[in-house]
């Protein structure tokens, strides 16, 4: 009996397997034509380079792919992006003065890089305790907190840049620039990261009963509840995870430009729901993949960066991700309906009608 | 066989991979309850929707007052008189009911509602049911048996000949189902055909004129309700008798597991929902808790698993009690786990496949240092399909792929792998097929025998009274009786259940 089970091999429809990797059939469409367009297109130096850019929408897209698979959406990433890397320039280039004793106290630059990483997972909690304490809406709790975090970014420095980041040798504060311009075994830094932060996030969502429960949240929170988990947790968690991601994209993008601008990551948050959603996350909830979601970044990153490459004009660029997002959306409804309709026949198909109970 | 108004002939219908229907001959006549009965997957839905143009048949012909009619769509069928009520009431809840009984057939002259008319027609429908229900309240604020009376009435507006109802009371307490009875004679008085689908055998009886059971996609048999008793039924439509389903040996233990004590559950708007309920279960044994639609058994259930921290009274599983503010994950581990009365709403994670499903309230007993291994739970799930009989081809299969019965197993299996002390089912069996219900009740039987504490809710008398070693009856949230195995009669029962107050313990 067991046995049946498990070495059953699944008869699999051509169809669906098109349908199940059309991200990944997309993708390698993609790169085919920026390949026979462009010579310059599939050389190493640009695949680093289109990795980078990637890797920026990817850390957000990641952290997005838990909040929406819980159920919910994180608009206030672009912002928190803006707002930490804001932070982390003050840190570098003024410190925090205390003007009683006369002192001004600057960091050492990894601790700066933590807290930079616990701005972003703070207001991760505040989003998760308006969520899930205040009962507001996470779409109007994130929204809200976008307005927030950016004017906060526009205040710190009255609306203007921390320039400088390279920080000062006595004040131990120096090798910022390295977070997102630095390479190790010629490989960049942020692709480490990126990298780092896919697996762990992969790892965290499928084999770890946080993400499991993550998954249940999203599928149907009450089942969850009775199932005791702890819902209320688990949502605020997912919050801290975007947050602290957000921050880590917006430090990289501080990094790589040596300089604070309060503008960074506007708009980003769109970017990053469009990766999950064309790496088949649900918006509904409880369905979704951290590897979709990272082929997901890929699609809209390398099709930005090729198009730019092979000379299309901004406002093509627009039109042609938005037709992108809305067929794999389209997409992926043919591919929920007909494998499910597959789950179905195969259902009455095997299963012979035998009754047996406890024995 | 006089008076047929609709007459189903050589009815078949093939999906890829499955005979739905085979050569399925069915008759409805007018000014009587025509009973349609079968197991889940037996046919009954296929054949309505097609009564009712939602799907076409493959073969097969529809004579309506003896001609030949072929609906293409609902609306033609509308269009001729044919009006279902769907199991899932299919109302909008947001909207009044005035609103919903005209919903597609506005009284619109020139474009603009006449609400003052739409109102006057809707309170005539209701009053025709008996109902006094203000047209302009929402149907979201009406109880479960308004809102079914509202579809009734929307179906009236139709002018209906054939209404088909299917499962209309699984969700009606005892005397919600008198009134619904009380409707369906005077629709049939009216001369309407009436399609009555149910799992409720013994309704059927009492409201029925003809029966038809269907079987595996075939007519297996049609008779006057007058000659058959439920047993016939039961015969017909798996070939064993009721009987054989519900043995049950005599319960002896006397060790207290769980004690329940002055348990009280306010109302945001003052009193209680569970009103100073106190109880023991012992070791092994069934109790069955009895009693109408918002008697409180639910919310008592629901105040046990720790949905309600504002709960009041002492609970104590296995001498040791349990705090008032204990999480449900908390319950779960000291051995107190629900199997919900909603299977869609609170039971499966519709987006999660059986395998997740069953290990969902467990992870932590598979984890080590917070990983679950690739295999977690892998032997359990297993076993667990094998001893419930969940039938699936393979355990990752998504769940909503599953007939309701095996669901419920899968919510059942989930609950079990807790290693519960005590097990809380509320309407087990509501809304799965016979066959599957057998197999629950034999389930219940064997854990109990092996010591768990099962502590059930069911609103089927015959469930309650075949199953249960001592019956607990509530009304309006008191504990209105008591009664042991052997001593009662279903009639007491009843009684008590209609109780205001507490008045006879009986033991």
């Amino acid at each position: 009996m067991k046995q049946q089970f498990e070495k059953r091999k699944k008869p699999m429809d051509i169809k669906l397997i098109l349908l199940r990797f059309r991200t990944v059939i997309a993708l390698a469409v993609i790169i085919i034509i920026f390949t026979s367009l462009s010579k310059t297109f599939l050389t190493i130096e640009n695949i680093l380079l289109m990795t980078v850019h990637v890797s920026i929408n990817a850390f957000l897209a990641i952290g997005m792919t838990f909040v929406i698979v819980s159920g919910g959406i994180d608009l206030s990433v672009g912002s928190i992006m803006g707002l930490t890397g804001m932070i982390v320039g003050a840190l570098i280039d003024v410190g925090i003065p205390l003007q009683i004793f006369g002192v001004v106290i600057y960091f050492h630059t990894w601790f700066i890089l933590l807290i930079g990483l616990a701005v972003g997972a703070g207001i991760g909690v505040l989003n998760g305790l308006v969520i899930t304490k205040l009962k507001v809406a996470p779409f109007i709790a994130t929204l809200g907190m976008l307005y927030i975090a950016r004017g906060f970014a526009l205040l710190s420095n009255n609306g203007s840049t921390f320039p400088f980041l390279n920080g000062q040798k006595g004040l131990g504060n120096m090798g910022f620039p390295w977070l997102g311009g630095g390479s190790i075994l010629s490989i960049p830094v942020p692709i480490w990261l990126f990298a780092l932060a896919a697996l762990i996030a992969t790892f965290v969502a499928r084999r770890t009963p946080f993400g499991r429960h993550v998954f249940a949240v999203g599928g149907n929170e009450r089942a969850a509840a009775l199932s005791g988990v702890r819902v209320k947790s688990i949502q605020l968690a997912v919050y801290v995870i975007s947050g602290a991601l957000a921050a880590l994209s917006g430090m990289i993008v501080t990094s790589q430009l040596v300089a604070s601008q309060p503008a960074t990551g506007t708009s980003y948050e769109l970017n990053a729901i469009a990766a999950a959603v064309l790496g088949g996350t649900s918006l509904m909830g409880g369905r979704g993949s951290i590897g979709g979601t990272v082929i997901g970044a890929f699609v809209i990153g390398i099709l930005a960066d090729g198009l730019v490459m092979v000379g299309v004009s901004d406002f093509w660029q627009m039109v042609i991700k938005g037709l992108v997002i809305i067929l794999a959306v389209a997409i992926d409804q043919v591919q929920l309906k007909s494998s499910h309709i597959a789950a179905i026949k195969e259902e009455k198909k095997e299963v012979e009608p035998v009754t047996n109970s406890v024995s | 066989m006089e008076n047929v108004i609709l007459r189903a002939e050589g009815i078949t219908k093939v999906f890829p991979g499955t005979v739905a229907l085979n050569r399925a001959n069915f008759n409805a006549r007018a000014g009587s309850v025509n009973i349609l009965v079968g197991e889940n997957g037996a046919g009954k839905s296929t054949l309505m929707k097609i009564i009712a143009g939602v799907e076409q048949p493959s073969d097969g012909k529809l004579f309506l007052n003896g001609e030949e009619v072929v609906f293409r769509s609902p609306i033609e069928a509308a269009s001729k008189g044919i009006g279902i009520i769907y199991q899932e009431i299919d109302l909008c809840a947001n909207m009044s009911v005035a609103d919903n009984i005209f919903l597609t057939r506005e009284i619109a002259p020139n474009n603009v509602i006449n609400f003052r008319k739409q109102r006057q027609i809707t309170r005539e429908l209701l009053l025709r049911l008996e109902h006094d229900i203000d047209p302009d309240r929402k149907v979201g604020e009406l109880g479960v048996s308004s809102q079914q009376i509202v579809a009734i009435a929307k179906a009236l507006l139709q002018n209906v000949k054939v209404l088909i109802m299917d499962e209309p009371t699984s969700a009606l307490s005892t005397e919600e189902v008198a009134v619904l009875f009380r409707v369906i004679r005077e629709l049939k008085n009216n001369g309407v055909s009436i399609i009555y689908i149910s799992h409720r055998l013994e309704e059927l009886l009492q409201i029925g004129d003809y029966i038809t059971v269907l079987r595996d996609g075939a007519v297996q048999a049609e008779e006057r309700v007058s000659e058959i008793d439920v047993n016939w039924i039961v015969e017909k439509m798996v070939g064993r008798s009721l009987t054989e389903f519900l043995p049950r040996e005599a319960h002896t233990s006397k060790r207290p597991v769980l004690t329940v004590d002055h348990l009280r559950y306010p109302k945001p708007e003052g009193g209680f929902i569970v009103n100073d309920v106190s109880f023991t279960v012992h070791s092994g044994e069934i109790v069955g808790l009895y009693g109408l639609m918002g008697a409180g058994r639910t919310e008592l259930f629901e105040c046990l698993i720790g949905l309600h921290p504002e709960a009041q009274g002492d609970i104590v599983l296995e001498e040791r009690a349990i705090d008032p503010a204990m999480t449900v994950d908390e319950r779960i581990a000291r051995g107190v786990v629900l199997v919900p009365e909603d299977r869609q709403a609170f039971g499966i994670v519709q987006s999660m496949t059986v395998a997740e499903n069953i290990t969902l309230a467990s992870l932590a007993k598979y984890a080590h240092l917070g990983v679950l291994p690739g295999n977690a739970g892998d032997a359990d799930i297993q076993q667990s399909i094998r001893d419930l009989g969940i039938r699936v081809s393979a355990s990752n299969q998504l769940i909503t792929a599953l007939s309701g019965g095996n669901q419920q197993k899968v919510v059942l299996g989930k609950a079990l792998l807790t290693a519960p002390k005590v097990l809380l089912m509320d309407e087990p069996t509501r809304g799965i097929d016979v066959n599957a219900k057998s197999e629950i009740y034999a389930i219940m039987n064997e854990l109990a025998k092996s010591g768990m504490c099962i502590f059930f809710a069911s609103s089927e008398l015959k469930e309650i009274t075949a199953l249960s070693d001592r019956v607990l009856v509530l009304s309006r949230g008191k504990l209105a009786g008591e009664f042991i195995r052997g001593q009662y009669t279903e009639s007491e029962l009843v009684k008590a259940s209609a109780l205001d107050v507490a008045i006879s313990i009986h033991s």
